[in-house]
This record gives C-alpha cells, structure tokens and sequence, in this order.
C-alpha cells in the first residue's frame, strides 16, 4: 500500500509542476500551425506589418518559404531587406531606433516561445488610447509598453472601460476591459471588423509561433512514429524477457 | 572465429577472441562481470533505475559531443549558437531536446534509484561505500546540470547562475573572493560562460565515469542487494553459485532491454511531443537571451534543484549574515553520506521493518516533493511556512533515525528470497 502511494506520488510530480505554471489571464489565441493557409497569411501580415521594426534574426527566408509552401515569386515579394533568400530576416530599423522608442524594438523570433501564444494574441488586441503615453496608447496585458499601436489602422482605436474598486481601503480605478471606439459615419470600411481583426492576429500570431520552432510540425508527426516503434520494440523485448525468464523459479 | 562454449569454465576460446585473451581478460571480464555476475532473482520495478541511469548517461555523453561541435562558449555567440543547432543543423533539434530532456531524465532516474536504496537498505553494510559513491555521484551530477543550465546563455541561465553563485558570497570571510574566483569576474560574465563550458564538457564528465565505474566495481565487488534485503552469497549450491541468484546475462539483459524500452517509449514522448515539458525541463525566460539588465519574473531553478532552494529560502538570516540557509542546503546533501551508519535497525528491507521507518519514509518523500513544489512557487501565502516544516521533517528523517530505526518492530528475514518478477 506504502509502495503504492510512494509510486502514485511520484508518477504525479510532473502534474503538480505542470499546475504550478498557471499563467494570466489572457485571451486565448487558438493558433493551429498545422494549417499553413493560416501560416502564410500570418507571413504576409509579418512581413507587411512587423518586420520594418521587428527582424526575426533566426529565421531564414528560404526556410519559411519552404516550411509554409510560399511560391518563390511570392517569397521574393516578401522579401523588403534582402535580395538573398537564404538571409536571415532583418527588420530595416537603423542602429540608433532606441532614441525613437526609447527601447529597441526587441527580435520576435523567440516571443512565442518566452511568452506563450495566448500572450502575444492578448497584446495585439490589447491597446487602448491613453493620452498619457508617448505614442497616445497604452497596453491592457503588458502595462506601459514603448510600441505604437501599429494595428490601429485595421483595428480602430479601444477605449479603456474601468471600474471603481477599493483596494487597501482607496478607491482606485480598475482597468476591467476594451470598448472599440465606433470609426466616423462612411469610414467603417476603412477598418476590418472585429472577427475579422481577430483572425488577422490569430494568423499573425500562429505564423510567430512557427517562427518560434520552425521544426515543431516535424517533431510531432515524426514523434508518432518513434514512440509507435518503440511500443512494439518494448513489446518484443517483453516477450523475450518472459521467454528467457520461463527457467527460473 | 571458433570459441568453446563460455559455459565451461576455465577453457580458452580460441581465434580472435583467444589471440586477446592472451594479451587482455576479455573473456574473463566478461564472465566476471556479466555472464557469471550472480544478480539476486527477486528484482523488481526499483531495480530498473540503475540501468536506466546508464542509459541516460550515455545519451548525455553522446548527443553532448555532437551539441559541442556546433555550439559557442562566448557570452556573444552562446545564445545564438544554441538557435542555430535547433534551426539549421541537420537534426541538431533532436541532439538538443535528447540532451535537455535528457539531463531531467537524469534527476528522474536517479531520485528513484535513491529511493530504492531507502526501501531496501541498500546503503546497508557492506554497502557503505557503494552508497557513498553514489553520493558522489549525485553531487556531480548536479554541478554539472548546474554548468550546463548556464551554457544555453538564457536570461534564467544568466540569472540563475548569478543566484547560486552569489550563495558562496554569504561564507564568512573568504565570501567575496570565492564568488569572484569562481566567476572569474564581478558578474556572471564570459569569462564564467568559459569556465562552465570547460567544467561541463571535460572535467565533470570524466570525474562522473569515473565515478559510475567504482560504483559498479564496488557493486559486484559485493553484490546486488534485493528487495528482501538478504544477502543471497550466503546459501550457495554445490556448484558454488548463489541459490537465490541468476547470472546476469542473459536474465538481466533481457529484462533490462524491456525496461529500457518502456523508458525509452516516455523518453521519446516528452522529446517529441513536450520538450519543454510546460517550462518545467526548458524554462520560458531561458528562451530570452541573458540580460543582465532584465531579471525574469520569478527566479526559480530547474525543477530537479528547487527542494534545495526551498530549503535556502526556509531558514532565515539570523546574526546579520544569509549563510545559514546556504549552509541548511549544504547539510542537506552532507547527511547523506551518514545514511550507512545512521540507520540502525537490525533489518535491511522496507518488507521487514516496522510502522514507524514505512511513516518515517512516507512522510519523508511527501516532504521532500513539497520541498520541490515550494522551490518552484515565489515565497509567499502558504510555501514559506509549508517549505520550513518540510526541511525540518527532511532533517528528521535522518537525524532521529538512530532512534525510531532502534525501537521499531521487525518482522523475521526469510531465508531465502520470495519470489520474482
């Protein structure tokens, strides 16, 4: 019994740790990098929208055009700072950006992986217009933050709801959630709606996770086969180890 | 390549095999040490964990060669390097999820084998130095996972590196220049990137199998304890083999093979399917290059460390200095080496031993994982308080065990082994 549960507790530390890593709450970003579709959307918005700040110093162009099946005129067309597809992918920002931004805007390559997905889906939805801010905007999931709200132009503007809380005996104001603020009358098709800005991040988002692990797809379709190997493997071996065994008693 | 049958003893096989035998005892290491190595019949599920750590031993060793050939040790390159071997080596993706995976594996293995010695008396006389070798082992083995941790250049790399490090600094004295001479600079720095790249691909590999074979030397020297805690050379047949044992090989290979299997099966899974295992094995601030300038969130160690860390947290500093909890942490690993000579009951085995060693145990393990868990989490709401009772239980466990193992009851010892298998 004393056996049982010193195994039981063992088999279920790896569970208690994977509580342990609860995260915030952030929206879920219900990224698929099986769907390439999505992927090269996400490339396109990349490319069109991020990587004149933000390079991916990892990540090869020729690589991501082979990964996510991009014909190589349609590659070429991506291609804003290089003529070479086998570069690396450098944003075009100059040396000195920190005195633009007051930071540098940082490489992506890895922000899925340090962050999360859902993290990145959060923030990219997650601006809001505050005046007290160097570029008029403030972030919901990463307060304070140096980046313009590059995607308000598809987006629009969100506007910060808050609500009275008392915390320590102060009332304070608490940021509770976003409200788009409605475009001009005849400027609405100007903007995408909100499912459609959603599935614009999603891809965005989904292609970053990529980037993140170029080979991640592999892995799990070849991991199928290694673990099934393995499983008749040990089966085999089992039956040699009873077989061998027969003679002891 | 004629050769007599290996069954009779004392014939030379001839061909190659006789030409080396000549000249070097192959056939009769082998014969010593495998084929007529007599194991104890009853082992089960916590005799798997000695192999296995072999295993993962040699996977370290192996993809480690491979990850050195294409990896950096400088503060510029390391991070990047790393990037490249994931990217644009051939299958350099596997080499380094099979060595990341691999050194939490490591802890996995050889926690569990640990904990089969506590059932079963393993460390008991005439163990003592099997056990201490053991000991040993463990203690570079997490030195190494340490160096190697810091290799990869992550901000929880730098950062975990400037914490541990730092503890040296809380030694009375010789505090600041220990902790400046094993930096080799202020900070962690590359200098220290050097060093740790040295330690872990060169000396600490070496001196661990070296290690690894005086403890299999000191093993067969004296032979596998079992689950029954009997020492199986005492009743030998009239061919002078133990009654109770069965040659290794082919029994053991084959049964080992099976194990391995099954292990490699889980290995495989997590490599393929969870390398990160959830920011456990690969922690999501490592996948941000150093920063001295940025501290990550929450400081924690790998999972594998965090008892210990719990512990250093535990104990508070007391007379102005931090050094006690870095002391705690430090005894912790020194009582290990008394366990031969702590535990005096006059019984090996878990099997035969009374209620209060199976409780000792039970509530020794459970702390120990709670230790783990309260490592993990930052010091607040219920883990201080949770991480101090803990330690104190964990040094119980040791430190009263000449007492409770004395009065217990015991059951009688058979003769004989029951069962296998």
């Amino acid at each position: 019994m004393l056996k049982r549960l010193t195994l039981l507790a063992v088999l279920l530390l790896p569970a208690g740790f994977a509580a342990a890593q609860e995260g915030e709450n952030y929206l879920h970003a219900g990224t698929d990098i099986y769907n390439t579709e999505s992927l090269q959307r996400g490339a396109r918005n990349f490319m069109n929208y991020c990587s004149g700040c933000h390079s991916l110093q990892y990540l090869r162009y020729n690589r991501m055009g082979t990964d996510l099946k991009i014909p190589p005129a349609d590659l070429a067309a991506l291609m804003f700072t290089s003529n070479k597809a086998f570069d690396h992918i450098i944003s075009a920002m100059p040396a000195d950006s920190e005195q633009w931004f007051g930071k540098k805007p940082p490489d992506l390559t890895l922000i899925t992986r340090a962050k999360g997905v859902d993290y990145v889906y959060s923030f990219l939805k997650g601006f809001y217009v505050d005046p007290k801010r160097l570029w008029g905007v403030n972030n919901q999931y990463y307060p304070n933050e140096a980046m313009p709200a590059v995607l308000s132009s598809l987006q629009g503007l969100q506007k910060p709801v808050f609500k009275s809380e008392s915390v320590d005996g102060q009332e304070k104001m608490v940021l509770t959630g976003l409200e788009l603020i409605p475009p001009p009358p005849g400027e609405e098709k100007r903007y995408l709606t909100p499912a459609e800005y959603d599935d614009f991040v999603r891809d965005t988002v989904n292609f970053l996770d990529y980037a993140g692990e170029p080979i991640k797809a592999k892995r799990q379709s070849l991991g199928i086969f290694v673990v099934l190997f393995l499983l008749v493997f040990f089966v085999f071996a089992f039956l040699l180890k009873k077989e061998y065994w027969k003679d002891v008693h | 390549m004629a050769a007599a049958p290996d069954s009779v003893g004392g014939t030379s096989p001839g061909g190659l095999i006789g030409w080396i035998d000549e000249r070097f005892p192959l056939t009769k290491l082998w014969r010593e040490q495998v084929s007529e190595y007599y194991a104890p019949k009853n082992f089960n599920f916590w005799y798997y964990f000695g192999v296995l750590s072999i295993v993962v031993l040699v996977n370290q060793l192996v993809t480690g060669i491979f990850l050195t050939m294409n990896y950096k040790p400088s503060a510029a390159e390391a991070f990047g390097s790393v990037e490249y071997i994931m990217r644009d080596l051939d299958w350099g993706w596997l080499i380094r999820y099979m060595h990341s995976t691999g050194a939490s594996a490591f802890f996995i293995v050889v926690y569990l084998h640990m904990f089969r010695a506590l059932l079963y008396g393993s460390y008991r006389k005439p163990r003592e130095l099997l056990w201490i070798f053991g000991c040993l082992i463990y203690l570079l083995l997490m030195a190494e996972a340490f160096m190697g941790y810091v290799l990869p250049w992550g901000n929880m790399s730098f950062w975990g590196a400037q914490v541990i490090t730092s503890l040296f600094g809380s030694l009375p004295i010789i505090g600041g220049s220990l902790v400046e001479w094993i930096r080799g600079d202020f900070v962690i720095a590359d200098a220290t990137l050097n060093r740790f790249f040295a330690l872990h691909v060169a000396a600490l590999p070496l001196a661990l199998v070296f290690l690894v074979v005086a403890h299999l030397m000191a093993l067969h020297e004296v032979g596998s304890n079992n689950p029954d805690g009997i020492e199986i050379k005492k009743l030998k047949g009239a061919d002078g083999h133990p009654l109770d044992g069965i040659p290794f090989h082919p029994y053991y290979t084959v049964k080992d093979l099976a194990g391995i299997a099954f292990f490699l099966t889980l290995f495989a899974a997590v490599i393929f399917f969870a390398p990160t295992f959830f920011g456990v094995f690969l922690e999501e601030a490592n996948f941000e290059p150093a920063n001295p300038l940025q501290t990550p969130p929450h400081i924690a160690p790998v999972w594998y460390f965090t008892p210990f860390y719990a512990m250093l947290r535990a104990v508070p500093s007391f007379a102005g200095t931090q050094v006690w909890g870095v002391l705690v942490m430090g005894a912790a690993i020194v009582v290990l080496f008394f366990l031969p000579w702590l535990d005096r009951s006059p019984v090996k085995s878990i099997r035969y031993k009374g209620p209060i060693y199976k409780v000792a145990l039970a509530i020794f393990s459970v702390s120990f994982v709670i230790l783990g868990v309260c490592g993990l989490k930052p010091p607040s709401g219920i883990y201080p308080l949770l991480a101090k009772i803990c330690t104190a239980l964990y040094f119980a466990f040791f430190l009263l065990m000449p007492w409770y193992t004395k009065i217990d009851s015991v059951k009688p010892v058979p003769e004989r082994v029951t069962g296998h298998a």
